[in-house]
């Protein structure tokens, strides 16, 4: 910036006397000519712009007031479809089909027409008159969309009242409009769509959404939604003020969204919903190798159809009044006491801290006197001398006081958490509940009291405060079944797996899988009812008590108070491939909830048996067809279910 | 130098043309805006701000434009640091980063840069004494506005940015240039205009897409153009008056109050009411060029005919696009969109003109 040297140089200051930066007298007649150029160019420029304006306003005018007369710009959305919903082998569970919605054209709305409108289409009045508000800063030809997928009452009602003498701002677009599998088949897994609420706009979640959209509100439609939305598209074309289309303006095509694959498998998932049927309760079924849900029901369902769009109030409250709450996915979100499914649990930890070891022996007289209290044993008769093996096979409740009291309830819920009880097992669905691994600072934290040793002996079979989600014990008893690889269970077949690894001594696991193979293939065992012919299936059984449940405590007696059963298995005992988890609310006993098990296993290894040789079939076919001869080597079934 | 000047000596001609121009635009923001609640206060808004620019135009009369010209350096320095200034603290608005707040208001710092640079040439060009500009001076020239330039193109702001260069061109042609330089730098514009391309974001493609072929984008600017022009040719020769521009009260016009207040104004006040306008504009250039026909130096010369230059630009950009023949690049109307900073940085530059008037009779 040495910007005066220059001048320093070239000429001295004709007035030396004179300090100020800039030689004040030299004269600027050199640029006259060029400023009168400039004034020219100036003159040009303004000629040009008035000849512009006397073009459009003067000359043509009739060409654009014309084109204002036809300025009635409108712009109709082109709605996306959602992505359809598919199963593991492609088969579709949640499809759309048309409907139709309404929308508002703004340019013609009169005010005083709201009220009746908002009548024929049973809304409200007043939520109605605040959406059309919050478009008025909005251009005029920007409509809204007030209802999607209109009933048939609805249709008619616009139908028959938007001609121009009634109300002629009404206007129907074409929709999709979701359709969900009847029965409430999958229903809390796949959840449902409805319109944004303003609640949800206002939160961070929805902020990108706007009035109108269609969105996911449960289950995999909520939490894929950003993958299932498609983007919507916009026609706009120039009406005249009668409605009648001149041309198009613009045309934008809907992006639809992208088509969404499951783990679910249908077959399985249609067994286990039979299984369930009017019963309450939830089934999973993983693959414990991946994480991969092959089936997920919760009973009692709902109908997710009803919600597409809006729900009717009377649905609601048939809904809402249901004292078993249907809208509850229990899979992930019942929390119970794990009852003896808890045992094994127990079992791996007392091996893996050395409070037992295969000498270890109880006598079981039908019960046992710990901290002056009196517990019983399920069996009243008693079970004799136990040890581990006949101690799990035979769900000795004594045995496992024993176990529990000798831990102390620190050690129980290191390895409760561990396996993944007591928090979410991250499985890709919203709202998730944690279960509870109580503790003696977790009695501390919540109860501000010290944990007494006669609290543990409970929890040592499953019940006390300890609650744990149907899929968090699919995926704990899984990962025990792997030798201790903990996958994170997911639905969606890209979705991120992940697994945790914790090394417990492979010894240990295989006498507690020994135990549970023994509880439905043995003599004595709890389960027999889950026994499938050729296949190593293990379980263990659970009768958990509701009585200590605080929530169920004030409810009423009868069928309510009854234990709930459950059942988690898994099969091939030494390289399994499913694990099922069932929980039969109130069904009383454990071993009322195995043949669900039973039942979603074997359609399992039907299926693997049935596609296994059709591989193998056709591969003795492909090696005839290339003329190779090969030594006789076809995959031999492993597990044929009819053997 | 600074000797007593009477009030009489200011250029009373340019004032009343500014003020009648501005009242004009107040009217036609209060006409574009009244019923939309978000901008109704933009009118009294812009009233506020015309009367803050009339004292800022006295008080930048009053400083000898000398003293002024010794800071330009300072000036250009904190106006570089102001832009940097941006990137870091600058609100993002409409996907650009242009306001820094102070205070409640939101300053665009690239505005007021329009005012060092005139400045900062005028200092440049006022010191070389040569028949023609030599080759460094236009690559010192060429750097010294090319900095600011760059920074707001990257904010970014193609239209601001661009108004910068009619400034240097001015300047330049009245320094003396030979025909062959400029041949090379229009030749070397072109080569780059390819690579340019390249760097410009999207919206700004599909603008100049959409301006050669408006057809194209009728959602996007070329539907601006299209609801501009039918709003223009809706104004007919006397226009459907005040409030009753059908294109401007059903919102088919974008921002009617600010960069399109042209089109508003001309749908409701028709061929005259944009003759009698563009007749104001013309006579408050005319009357700067005579400010600088009559300056007593150089540097007094470079600066008027620095702050004409830019005001011609605005005009032919402005309301060539609001007619159709420009593209649009988002730069406001001069006096009449609402807008603080635009009113602003030019009745500072109107402060000048008259600084420069002020001093003619020097000795």
């Amino acid at each position: 910036m040495k910007l005066l040297e220059t001048d320093r140089h070239q000429t001295p200051p004709d007035h030396p006397e004179q300090l100020a930066p800039l030689d004040l007298r030299d004269d600027i007649k050199f640029a006259a000519g060029k400023i009168a150029l400039f004034q020219y160019v100036a003159v040009g420029i303004f000629v040009f712009l008035v000849a512009s304006f006397w073009d459009l306003q003067v000359r043509n005018p009739e060409y654009y007031s014309e084109a204002a007369l036809r300025n009635s710009v409108k712009s109709l959305p082109i709605l996306a479809p959602r992505g359809k919903i598919l199963d593991r082998d492609g088969r579709v569970i949640v499809d759309n089909h048309s409907s139709y919605s309404l929308i508002l054209n703004r340019q013609l709305l009169k005010p005083e027409h709201l009220r009746p409108i908002a009548e024929g289409l049973n809304m409200d009045y007043e939520e109605l008159l605040r959406r059309v508000h919050r478009f008025d800063s909005r251009p005029k030809y920007d409509p809204i969309i007030i209802k999607q997928e209109l009933s048939e009452s609805e249709l008619a009602f616009v139908d028959s009242h938007r001609d121009p003498q009634t109300f002629p701002e009404m206007e129907l677009i074409h929709s999709q409009r979701r359709l969900y599998p009847h029965n409430g088949m999958a229903a809390h897994v796949i959840g449902y769509v409805g319109e944004v609420s303003e609640q949800e706009l206002n939160s961070p979640e929805f902020a990108k959404y706007s009035q109108g959209d269609i969105i996911g509100k449960a289950g995999i439609e909520r939490q894929y939604n950003d993958q299932l939305i498609g983007i919507d598209g916009q026609r706009q074309v120039w009406v005249d003020n009668l409605g009648r289309e001149h041309g198009v303006l613009g045309l934008k095509e809907a992006t639809p969204g992208k088509d969404l694959q499951l783990t679910l498998d249908l077959d399985l998932q249609a067994v286990a919903e039979l299984a369930m049927e009017n019963r309450r309760g939830a089934v999973v079924a993983l693959d414990p190798r991946t994480g991969e849900v092959l089936a997920m029901v919760s009973r009692p369902a709902y109908d997710p159809n009803k919600f597409a769009g809006r729900i009717k109030a009377s649905d609601w409250k048939e809904i809402a009044n249901n004292p078993y709450n249907p809208m509850l996915n229990r899979a992930i979100q019942a929390q119970f006491a794990p009852g003896s499914t808890f045992k094994p649990i127990m079992a791996l930890a007392g091996l893996e801290t050395g409070v037992i070891d295969d000498n270890f022996r109880v006598h079981c007289p039908g019960g046992a006197s710990f901290y002056g209290h009196y517990f019983k044993c399920w069996q009243k008769g008693g079970h004799g001398t136990v040890e581990l093996h006949k101690a799990i096979e035979q769900s000795c409740d004594v045995y496992f006081y024993n176990v529990g009291n000798r831990m102390g309830i620190d050690t129980i819920a290191k390895y409760a958490e561990l396996v993944g009880f007591g928090r979410k097992t991250g499985i890709d669905l919203p709202n998730e509940a944690s279960g509870l691994v109580p503790s003696s600072s977790w009695k501390m934290r919540n109860f501000r009291q010290k944990w007494y040793a006669g609290e543990t002996i409970s929890v040592a079979i499953g019940q006390g405060a300890t609650t744990v989600t149907p899929i968090q014990l699919a995926t704990a008893i899984g990962g025990i079944a792997m030798g201790g690889i903990f996958h994170t269970p997911h639905l969606v077949k890209e979705a991120q797996q992940s697994a945790r690894k914790v090394d417990f001594n492979l010894d240990n696991i295989n006498k507690v899988t020994y135990g549970m193979y023994a509880v439905v293939n043995e003599g004595g065992g709890t389960g027999g009812r889950a026994r499938l012919p050729g296949l190593d299936v293990c379980g263990k059984t659970g009768s958990a008590q509701l009585a200590s449940n605080q929530l169920l405590k004030g409810s009423k007696a009868g069928r309510e108070m009854k234990d709930n059963a459950w059942f988690v298995g898994f099969a091939p005992w030494h390289a399994p491939e499913i694990v099922v988890v069932a929980l039969f609310e109130n069904g009383e006993h454990g071993y009322l909830a195995a043949p669900i098990v039973r039942d979603v296993m074997k359609a399992y290894f039907d299926k693997q048996f049935r596609m296994r040789a059709n591989a193998a079939a056709k591969s003795r076919i492909d090696s005839m067809g290339s003329l190779i001869q090969k030594p006789e080597a076809p995959a031999k079934q492993e597990f044929g279910p009819e053997e | 130098m600074a000797q007593y000047r009477s009030f009489r000596d200011l250029d009373w001609a340019l004032i009343i043309i500014s003020i009648a121009i501005c009242g004009i635009g107040v009217l036609q923001i209060f006409s574009a805006t009244h019923d939309t609640p978000t901008w109704s206060d933009a009118w009294w808004k812009q009233i506020v701000y015309i009367c803050a620019g009339i004292v800022l135009l006295w008080a930048v009369s009053k400083i000898d434009y000398h003293t002024l010209l010794g800071q330009a350096p300072l000036l250009y320095v904190l106006t570089i640091l102001a832009l940097l200034g941006t990137f870091a603290v600058g609100k993002m608005v409409f996907g650009s980063r242009r306001w820094i707040g102070i205070g409640g208001f939101h300053l665009q710092v690239s505005e007021f840069a329009k005012l060092v640079i005139v400045l900062l040439v005028a200092r440049y060009l006022s010191g070389v004494k040569g028949e023609q500009l030599e080759v460094r001076d236009l690559v010192r020239l060429g750097g010294l506005v090319g900095l600011p330039l760059l920074l707001v193109l990257a904010q970014p702001d193609l239209g601001t940015s661009l108004t910068y260069l009619p400034i240097l061109a001015v300047g330049v042609f009245l320094a003396g240039v030979r025909w062959k330089y400029v041949l090379t730098i229009a030749v070397g514009i072109g080569l780059m205009l390819p690579v340019g391309w390249h760097f410009l974001k999207d919206y700004q493609k599909a603008r100049l897409v959409s301006f050669l072929d408006p057809s194209q984008d009728p959602k996007g600017s070329g539907y601006q153009v299209i609801q501009s022009k039918i709003a223009v040719g809706q104004g007919g020769m006397w226009g459907r008056g005040v409030t009753r521009g059908t294109q401007t009260q059903l919102r088919f016009l974008p921002v009617p109050h600010t960069d399109f207040i042209f089109s508003a104004f001309a749908e409701e006040h028709g061929f005259v009411g944009i003759v009698v306008v563009l007749g104001l504009y013309f006579l408050l250039l005319m009357q700067i060029v005579q400010n600088a026909q009559t300056s007593p130096d150089r540097a007094g010369m470079y600066i008027c005919m620095g702050v004409a230059a830019l005001l011609l630009f605005h005009l032919l950009v402005n309301v060539g696009m609001v007619v159709g023949r420009m593209p649009v690049t988002g730069i406001p109307l001069p006096l009449m969109s609402a807008g603080g900073s635009n009113i602003l940085s030019m009745f500072l530059m109107l402060g000048l003109v008259n600084n420069v008037r002020l001093r003619r009779f020097v000795n």
